[in-house]
């Protein structure tokens, strides 16, 4: 291997960036290969289709065999609100393998008691976001219904690009926290990312179906991440 | 998927990999290519060996390793890649196997 691809790969998995070491199992030689890199032919539709499952192989192209070993950032899940439908998330989301973090300033919501064994913090998503920035391997849910919580983290979650954005509410009350997006700087073609009303539609009505509603939809974003870009039916 | 988000840098071969090194260690680098019915470990994984023998991770859960090192060593010294291939179908190139009953191959390399 490579000492240079070995410290360059080390520094995209600090960073929680995707990054493909490919090898050519022929004569040793290697390289690495970012998210949005172009690579032509056949070897670059495995790279891409690599990058989507996260599974690592081997694969024949232009006559060699390469190897493609994917590392992939563990997703995670960021909920806003330290409400009933957090509550069921927060096992639910665990269990699927996307850890999951609250944050919730009130105080009086944001409880080791109501939340056992998950990373609560129980402050405002600026002051946790500014030590935590958001990353495209994850996903946020915005919870609360209260502007002056939610729609902070909901613009830092457009920025950073995070694969999954929903945010609680009905279509009237989505139709205003657009408004309020927009005055934030937020673009339409950005705005149009977020899922709301959030969640699959199952016809979920009890906090806890919810729940399942969400994970459903973060899990369908992070498995199809991609494929809506570059036109591909998979 | 682990619980964490961040890497286990104490742990992870890739990282220790990278300390050696800087250490100016010889270092090799052993990577699950392949794997057919139940293998331990999962396509990509990685074992790190320096030229005493010293190693970080893991290619089989336990089953290979030994071997696995042994090859390292050697090819620490000649600087040339091999492909290993372990299975209990495997007996008479390996005298180690897997007794889960899975067969693996392993890309072995020196670092630089």
């Amino acid at each position: 291997m490579d000492p240079y691809a070995l410290k360059t790969l080390n520094a995209e998995r600090r960073a929680r960036r995707a990054a493909i070491l490919v090898t050519d199992l022929g004569d040793g030689r290697d390289r690495i290969v970012r998210e949005g890199d172009q690579v032509a032919g056949d070897l670059g539709a495995a790279i891409a289709k690599a990058f989507r499952s996260g599974n690592s192989g081997s694969v024949e192209a232009e006559g060699r065999t390469f190897f493609l070993n994917a590392h992939l950032p563990q997703p995670r899940l960021v909920v806003i609100g330290a409400v009933h439908i957090s509550q069921a998330l927060a096992p639910m989301a665990r269990i699927a393998g996307y850890p999951l973090e609250i944050i919730d300033p009130r105080t009086a919501f944001a409880t080791p008691d109501r939340f056992p064994d998950v990373a609560l913090h129980a402050e405002w998503p600026q002051d946790v976001l500014e030590r935590q920035p958001l990353d495209s391997y994850t996903a946020l849910a915005a919870v609360t219904h209260d502007p002056k919580i939610d729609d902070f983290a909901l613009k830092a979650a457009l920025d950073a690009n995070c694969f999954y954005i929903g945010a609680l509410g009905s279509r009237k009350t989505h139709a205003k926290r657009v408004e309020r997006l927009l005055a934030l700087g937020a673009s339409a073609d950005q705005i149009a990312r977020i899922h709301a009303p959030i969640g699959l539609d199952i016809g979920a009505a009890s906090p806890a179906e919810i729940a399942v509603a969400i994970l459903a939809q973060t899990i369908l974003a992070f498995r199809s991440r991609g494929l809506d870009a570059k036109g591909a039916a998979a | 998927m682990s619980d964490s988000i961040y890497l286990d840098e104490a742990r992870d071969p890739l990282i220790i990999a990278e300390a050696w090194m800087k250490d100016g260690k010889d270092v090799a680098i052993a990577t699950v290519v392949e794997t057919w019915g139940s293998a331990p470990r999962p396509v990509g994984s990685h074992l790190v060996i320096d030229a005493d023998g010293n190693f970080h991770g893991s290619v089989s859960g336990g089953c290979v390793e030994g071997a696995v090192v042994t090859e390292a060593v050697d090819i620490i010294g000649s600087g040339k890649a091999r492909m290993l291939e372990f299975g209990v179908a495997d007996e008479t190139a390996w005298q180690v196997g897997l007794s889960c009953g899975g067969r693996i191959k392993v890309y072995v390399e020196r670092l630089g």
